[in-house]
């Protein structure tokens, strides 16, 4: 990440980063051990916090640096996300300050060849994408984990080894003041892709790198142009190569084009070079008003993972168990779901409301959703930065064509982020083959719009039973002992149709708004054992 | 198609190739492979010619 010459790291033309001071020596002595431990207090780490919050579960947040990230630059939100942070009570000011998108144009030579829309409809709660800059992003985190007494953060904290102890993990920090141990039973490392802790227990990402390298910038201008994500392909400011433009709030525009294969990196990163490429991309978009840079860094599309993103008490979560590009958006909302996940499922177990081996669903679930991710991006990315002779020729001739057929515009769609299907999972049932229509097991909830509220707001906080008649409703009540924590939702008749759902069938949700199972027809008994068997009950006794 | 119109298909393909140039072919190829492709609507015979047409390069592995 680089600023223009005569600003600092975090000399920003729109946004006053924060100081943090690292703990005292009381705050320190007041708590030496934790439950659960979080390296990282980036997005991820913070979300993670916060669904362990919800659960009840005290951690201790220790990130190394003084102030919010400066380096990775996410500004895309999905709707999936939207609804992770609505749980977690954190939603408001990002509908307030976020804006809101729908639609993509792209672009080739000039000429519009796609318009895509993403689902959306007065239906829906949320929109599907919402662009926000990263640091309003971990600021607005960072009021709801300042306002938790649940979890601590300690800043100009690094941490330097984590040793596995019996029952635990013992951690080595380091801060201004001297080095000291911390135990926790488990740590999360949401220490993103550069993570120490990775490094630490000795493991590396695998996969592919993709040969394209982007400039990306921000830059502020009052352009007049509705937030509608823009591609262009073989651009008059950049022929042969892609440029992509975002609009974010506080009137400022995420650029990012891609250097041609003889540009070097060090040359392309010059401020005059910056300078120079971005008042050529301004003047293709037919902007002649006044523009400050902000900063800029250069990219290379990557799809790596961690074979396993648990090494026994440690979780991997986030950018330090995966690299996703960044051609769909789903860097950070990959991540953000990932903290979603671990976060309740620990937060279960400690609590004694799941068998530890729930567990063992994190890595197949989270793993498989940005194995997912990678064959989408791979997608995008071969389009955008296509690296050999095959590639290119078919790309050049679908954009080619998309200027006169509107078929192979479609192939430049970019596919955006939904969420994944956890079919498969040890914490999700088999699908129940008499469904003809509906989500499936392993989906996320769909929302439904009814009469006074969205059905995402009837769910309690922890497992759900969807209900369609209001007599298996009360079976289920009934056979639920004291300890069977299920809240039972009878929706509507309206609302059936959507979940090809009669009397007697049912749909459990967990808490991360997955469906873990369904049923066409079910009684109250089989709803209870279910909900036992998705918890691992069988390990509690 | 009869003979007569396969006939026509390939002098006007080779009028077309020449017309568009040499360094212009291979685009156009692609592009109006694409376009039969999407006008057959059968991807099993369009992915069986694609191998077909490839035969007879002697590619590794194949």
């Amino acid at each position: 990440m680089v600023r223009p010459a005569g600003r600092s790291e975090t000399d920003s033309l729109y946004f006053t980063y924060p100081h943090f001071d690292p703990p005292s020596a009381a705050q320190k002595n007041a708590q030496q051990s934790a439950a659960v431990a979080i390296v990282g207090a980036g997005p991820i780490g913070m979300t993670t916090a916060l669904a362990l919050a919800r659960e009840g579960v005290r951690s201790v947040l220790f990130d190394n640096k003084a102030t919010f990230n400066d380096g990775s630059r996410a500004i895309c939100i999905a709707r999936p996300s939207f609804y992770i942070l609505e749980q977690l009570g954190a939603v408001a000011p990002f509908l307030e300050k976020a804006l809101g998108w729908t639609m993509g144009r792209t672009f080739y030579r000039g000429q519009k060849i796609l318009e895509f829309h993403m689902p959306d409809s007065a239906e829906e709660k949320f929109r599907p994408m919402y662009n926000l800059q990263q640091q309003y992003i971990e600021q607005f985190l960072w009021q709801s984990v300042n306002a938790s007494e649940l979890i601590e953060t300690r800043w100009q904290s690094e941490v330097t080894h984590v040793e596995d102890v019996s029952g635990g993990t013992r951690l080595c920090i380091r801060d201004p003041t001297g080095e000291y141990h911390f135990d926790a039973d488990w740590t999360l490392a949401c220490d993103g892709a550069h993570s120490q802790v990775r490094k630490m227990r000795g493991h590396r990402l695998k996969g592919e790198n993709f040969e394209g390298r982007y400039v990306i910038a921000d830059i502020q201008m009052d352009h007049d142009y509705p937030t509608i994500r823009r591609a262009l392909f073989d651009p008059a400011c950049r022929p042969g190569g892609t440029v992509l433009i975002h609009r974010q709030p506080d009137n400022i525009w995420r650029i990012d084009y891609q250097l041609k294969d003889d540009e070097s990196t060090e040359a392309a990163i010059d401020e005059n070079a910056v300078r120079a490429s971005v008042a050529s991309v301004l003047e293709e978009l037919g902007y002649n008003g006044a523009w400050e840079l902000e900063w800029w860094s250069v990219y290379t599309a990557n799809t790596l993972a961690l074979d396993d993103y648990r090494d026994g008490r440690v979780f991997f979560v986030g950018d330090s168990a995966h690299i996703v590009p960044i051609f769909g958006v789903r860097g950070l909302n990959n991540g953000l779901a990932d903290a979603a996940n671990i976060g309740w499922k620990l937060g279960w177990v400690l609590n004694g409301k799941a068998g530890e081996t729930l567990l063992d669903s994190y890595t197949p679930e989270r793993r498989a959703a940005t194995l997912d991710v990678f064959a989408n991006a791979s997608k995008s990315a071969r389009f955008m930065t296509p690296n050999t002779h095959g590639w290119t020729l078919m790309r050049d001739a679908a954009l080619s064509l998309a200027l006169s057929h509107s078929f192979a515009g479609e192939l430049a769609n970019p596919r955006q982020m939904t969420a994944f299907t956890y079919s498969g999972s040890p914490a999700v049932l088999s699908d129940d083959l008499a469904f003809s229509a509906g989500p499936c097991a392993g989906a996320m909830l769909p929302d439904v719009k009814m009469s006074d509220r969205y059905l995402s707001e009837c769910l309690g906080e922890g497992f759900t039973v969807l209900c369609f008649g209001a007599e298996l409703a009360q079976g289920i009540t009934e056979a639920c002992r004291k300890e069977d924590l299920l809240t039972v939702v009878t929706l509507p008749d309206t609302v059936a149709g959507t979940f090809a759902a009669g009397d007697n069938s049912a749909y459990l949700v967990r808490p991360d708004m997955h469906i873990a199972g369904r049923w066409q027809s079910v009684t109250a008994e089989q709803i209870v054992q279910a909900w036992r068997d998705v918890t691992f009950h069988t390990d509690l006794v | 198609m009869n003979h007569a119109d396969l006939e026509k298909t390939y002098e006007s393909l080779a009028r077309k190739i020449d017309e568009v140039g040499h360094d212009n072919s291979e685009l156009f190829l692609a592009k109006l492979v694409l376009l039969l492709a999407h006008a057959n609507g059968n991807a099993i015979d369009v992915q069986q010619f694609i191998n077909e047409a490839a035969e007879s390069f002697d590619l590794p592995g194949g």
